[in-house]
């Protein structure tokens, strides 16, 4: 009697599978740190206008390259000091946080439309339209990403939606491989089978049977082209090709402090800190969710 | 093995094909060379004379036949802005841009083998956790913002390298460790999961049983095989790396076709950007139709 009495009180107060996917998350420190880095920036972005002490775009030439507070001569009123036209940085930095999100989120969103349409199609229905799916993709693999972004958003003047829509259409790659291949596993299994036989259509299958079920790996690629979107659109800023003055964007407040290196290096410093945090941020939590949801493919 | 050398260098040539067609159409969507080439102060006589002159009020498929047939024959068209042949100024640059990304391959392939190899021997280790922080780190990176903290570092603070310019191998260091670092990531954990999974085979362990000493039971028998998708890899990431020479040789002044392209564009400099996006996609296409070949020649179950 014994045993079974033990395995009856395991079944009714063993962990339930959410709280054991908690458990998990708890215990990865990847995943806690990158959650909690990402809500501050999340919370930054989105209460900018209501938090920022400045308008980020506000010039005071009376109090030009004040240096941060934690420097000797820092004042309180612009905690992280102000740049070469005096416009407060730390506002400068909050609004930049909320582009830098934007245009990742947005961005990782198209390429994700385009690569798991495209991914699952190939899955799916494989021959003829896997050949074709799988050329497209080697020839955007030929053509080099920051060539192609740089070229196309520089020579149609850079702006918002532009550099938006350019990583969109450029980064849906690793999207195309990844739904592919879960695809093609899924479709072989019994209840895609099974789901055909009874004569649902094609596009109640992909719906209800295949992406519920490719949509943790989907999560997991999600934020690593969202952190890939946010480092590009950084770059091409720096290089003068993005996002265009006097917006708050990071990438852009590096390039427009270069000539300050030599002097005033906190002024390159700190969006760089901020660029590199988010990212890593994303990074290491797409990492963690990819450790909690699929334990097995850690390696 | 010739089957499939033949059905490979058959779909380069079809990538190939298609990429140029893409990367013309690309561009010439993106933006009028006619109005680039009149300047601010062109007029629309000006702008219509141009038009005229070089072809563009032609369809588009017969400007890239015209472009496409001088370009196979080695004529990429001279640039708008620096007026000479694209060519000549390709020949210049090109090597800076190789030589750099080589040294990149090298030092990433220095830092990242031995670290995934010890991270895979112990995993969990403190020396894991050093290969992880370094890859993590390495991902979120913006290499401009990593190459100009380093100017700030060795080139002003301890001014041990020249911060900008391409005369010497000195100019050539920092630029090599941010374009090698970028690529650090993705060589170290492909090395640690290779290597995990080899040294459970059952090859190893018979190699151990036999006595043999460790070192070379992990550098013989084990990296070996680990070490064959890091080739492939390779291939691609030096691809990526020409691609990320735009933003390092950008930072550094350093005069290569990374620094070109940059140029190129910032100036709608058309016949330039044209050149560099074939002849770069093509260095990614050759190399990765090489890597491919190499696979299969080592390893028959690739030739499918």
């Amino acid at each position: 009697m014994e045993p079974v009495a033990i395995t009856v009180s395991d079944v009714a107060f063993g962990p339930t599978p959410a709280r054991k996917l908690l458990r998990r998350i708890a215990a990865h420190h990847g995943f806690i740190l990158g959650a909690a880095i990402l809500a501050v920036m999340v919370a930054m972005a989105l209460l900018a206008p209501m938090v920022a002490p400045y308008d980020p775009n506000h010039q005071d030439l009376l109090h030009r390259l004040t240096p941060p507070i934690w420097h000797a001569k820092g004042t309180w009123a612009h905690p992280l000091g102000t740049d070469q036209f005096g416009r407060d940085y730390w506002s400068r930095i909050l609004f930049g946080a909320h582009i830098s999100l934007m245009i990742g989120f947005i961005a990782a969103i198209i390429s994700g439309l385009i690569g798991t349409t495209l991914g699952v199609a190939a899955g799916y229905f494989g021959g003829k339209i896997d050949a074709a799916v799988t050329l497209l993709l080697t020839i955007r693999l030929s053509m080099p990403v920051v060539l192609v972004a740089l070229a196309v958003v520089g020579l149609t003047g850079g702006s918002l939606s532009v550099v938006i829509m350019v990583l969109g259409f450029l980064l849906w790659d690793r999207f195309l491989v990844v739904t592919r291949s879960a695809t093609m596993q899924i479709r072989k299994t019994g209840y895609v089978t099974a789901a055909r036989a009874v004569g649902c259509s094609t596009a109640r299958i992909v719906l209800s049977e295949i992406l519920p079920n490719i949509i943790n790996p989907l999560v997991v690629v999600i934020t690593l082209e969202m952190a890939h979107a946010v480092i590009l659109e950084a770059s091409l800023s720096f290089l003068g090709m993005g996002v265009q003055p006097p917006t708050p964007e990071w990438g852009l407040m590096i390039a427009e402090s270069k000539n300050y290196l030599l002097f005033d290096p906190w002024l390159i410093g700190i969006p760089g800190t901020a660029l590199f945090l988010l990212v890593m941020s994303i990074n290491l939590l797409g990492d963690g969710i990819r450790d909690v949801t699929a334990p097995e493919a850690r390696n | 093995m010739l089957a499939f050398a033949i059905r490979r260098v058959v779909l380069a040539a079809i990538v190939a094909f298609a990429v140029s067609i893409v990367g013309f159409g690309l561009l010439r969507l993106s933006g009028d060379p006619a109005i680039a080439m009149a300047g601010p102060s062109g007029t629309s006589a000006d702008i219509a004379h141009i038009r005229h002159e070089y072809g563009f009020d032609k369809p588009l498929p017969v400007q890239y036949w015209n472009w496409m047939r001088r370009a196979v024959s080695g004529n990429l068209g001279d640039s708008y802005y620096f007026r000479m042949p694209v060519t000549t100024m390709l020949e210049q640059r090109l090597p800076i841009t190789l030589t750099l990304g080589v040294c990149a391959l090298l030092f990433a392939l220095v830092l990242s083998l031995p670290l995934g190899v010890l991270a895979a021997l112990r995993p969990n280790s403190w020396m894991d956790r050093v290969a992880l922080t370094l890859s993590v780190v390495g991902q979120a990176l913006p290499s401009f913002w990593f190459g100009l903290m380093l100017i700030v570092l060795l080139g002003v603070m301890f001014p041990i390298l020249p911060p900008s310019g391409s005369g010497s191998w000195q100019h050539f260091v920092m630029p090599t460790i941010v374009l090698g670092y970028y690529a650090t990531p993705a060589f170290m954990r492909l090395t640690r999961t290779g290597m995990l999974e080899v040294l459970q085979s059952d090859y190893i362990r018979t190699a151990r049983a036999k006595g043999l000493p460790r070192w070379r039971v992990v550098l013989k028998h084990a990296l070996r095989n680990a070490i064959i998708p890091v080739v492939s890899l390779a291939a691609v990431q030096f691809g990526f790396m020409l691609g990320g020479s735009i933003i390092v040789e950008t930072v550094f002044g350093l005069g290569g076709a990374g620094y070109l392209a940059w140029e190129s564009i910032s100036r709608a400099d058309f016949p330039t950007v044209q050149a560099i996006v074939l002849v770069y996609s093509g260095f990614y296409i050759v190399l990765t139709l090489l890597a491919d070949l190499a696979n299969a020649w080592l390893d028959p179950r690739m030739r499918g």
